[in-house]
């Protein structure tokens, strides 16, 4: 079973300097770069686990969109 | 839009901060104010202090009373306000070459009083600000602007230093494992004397460019394998120690505090 989602992943695509340190370490594979800038290739897969917003060195990605 | 941690912490308006693409000082930052929030602490109850250089910048970015100082001085700065205002959780945020060069004598004398200062030392190999000169904590061998055939020094052990010197907390950590870098600012700022929390972060530009170390994601994977935690540590033997590095809380003991005892001082008179 699913679990119900409460956070949606947000971008900031104007902080955004496309480091791809998110995408490297995100565990589900759930973003990818696209024009130097971050951005979502399979949100369903996303668990919520924080780790591109915890090393998100430019604030750009963030958990916190209903 | 910003995330509520970094709306309610930072200066919003001053972003996109000045750092480089792929520098880790962001991420250490961050680390900070999210401990700051877990602790529960009002603004208005923290300062922070920093120095010059790149990692000083972030002063500029947060929105506590916040002081901007000279190079390497951030510590004796510090140690005036924390002495004025003894209630202010004092946080000092400095780079490698701020803290253990040019401020070198600052850093060993506040962590011999022991003073309730917390200093988070953002260590990125490099003097960044300024082009890429090695710095005291560029390790041998390696190059900078400066050591174009590599950098004959031995680099310090900041942590090693400042235990040696008299800090009652010491800490490592690396921005792969940034939840680490949380729990040691909790436990800098509740330990009542000088913490010391060494954070390894990256320089892409300059020392990555430098020493072909490529871009940001290969230096995080570089500080992910290279970092071991203290425990497991210290069950490796002399040769596999060679290339790795200890993180977790090094270091801790119970000695009075400065502004207490100064204060139990003042009492007598």
């Amino acid at each position: 079973m699913k679990e119900i989602k409460n956070d949606k992943l947000i971008i900031e695509k104007n902080l955004c300097k496309g480091c791809g340190i998110c995408v490297a370490f995100c565990p589900k594979n759930v973003l990818e770069i696209k024009d130097k800038k971050v951005s979502i290739r399979d949100l369903d897969s996303c668990i919520q686990c924080g780790l591109c917003e915890l090393r998100c060195p430019d604030y750009a990605i963030y958990l916190g969109g209903k | 839009m910003v995330s509520k941690l970094i709306d309610k912490y930072y200066r919003t308006d001053r972003l996109p901060h000045i750092w480089c693409t792929g520098c880790g000082n962001g991420i250490v930052l961050r680390s900070i104010v999210k401990a700051i929030d877990n602790l529960g602490l009002n603004k208005d109850d923290i300062c922070v202090v920093s120095g010059i250089g790149c990692s000083s910048r972030a002063s500029g970015y947060l929105d506590f009373n916040t002081v901007h100082t000279t190079h390497g001085r951030a510590l004796a700065f510090a140690t005036g306000i924390k002495f004025s205002n003894p209630n202010l959780h004092v946080i000092v945020i400095t780079g490698d070459g701020d803290c253990a060069a040019i401020g070198g004598n600052h850093l060993i004398h506040a962590a011999r009083r022991n003073i309730d200062i917390t200093t988070v030392v953002f260590n990125n190999n490099i003097y960044g600000m300024t082009g890429g000169q090695y710095s005291p904590a560029t390790p041998t061998g390696d190059k900078g602007t400066t050591a174009p055939y590599g950098n004959i020094d031995y680099n310090f052990d900041l942590c090693e230093l400042a235990k040696a010197a008299g800090a009652t907390y010491v800490s490592r950590s690396t921005i792969y494992a940034a939840n680490m870098i949380i729990k040691q600012v909790e436990e800098g700022i509740k330990n009542k004397g000088f913490s010391f929390i060494e954070t390894l972060t990256i320089c892409p530009t300059y020392y990555g460019r430098k020493n072909s170390k490529g871009n940001a994601v290969d230096m995080v994977t570089h500080l992910k394998d290279s970092a071991v935690n203290i425990s497991a540590y210290e069950k490796l033997s002399e040769e596999e120690k060679a290339n790795r590095i200890p993180i977790g809380e090094l270091y801790k003991r119970n000695r009075p505090e400065y502004t207490e005892k100064y204060e139990s001082m003042m009492k007598l008179f």
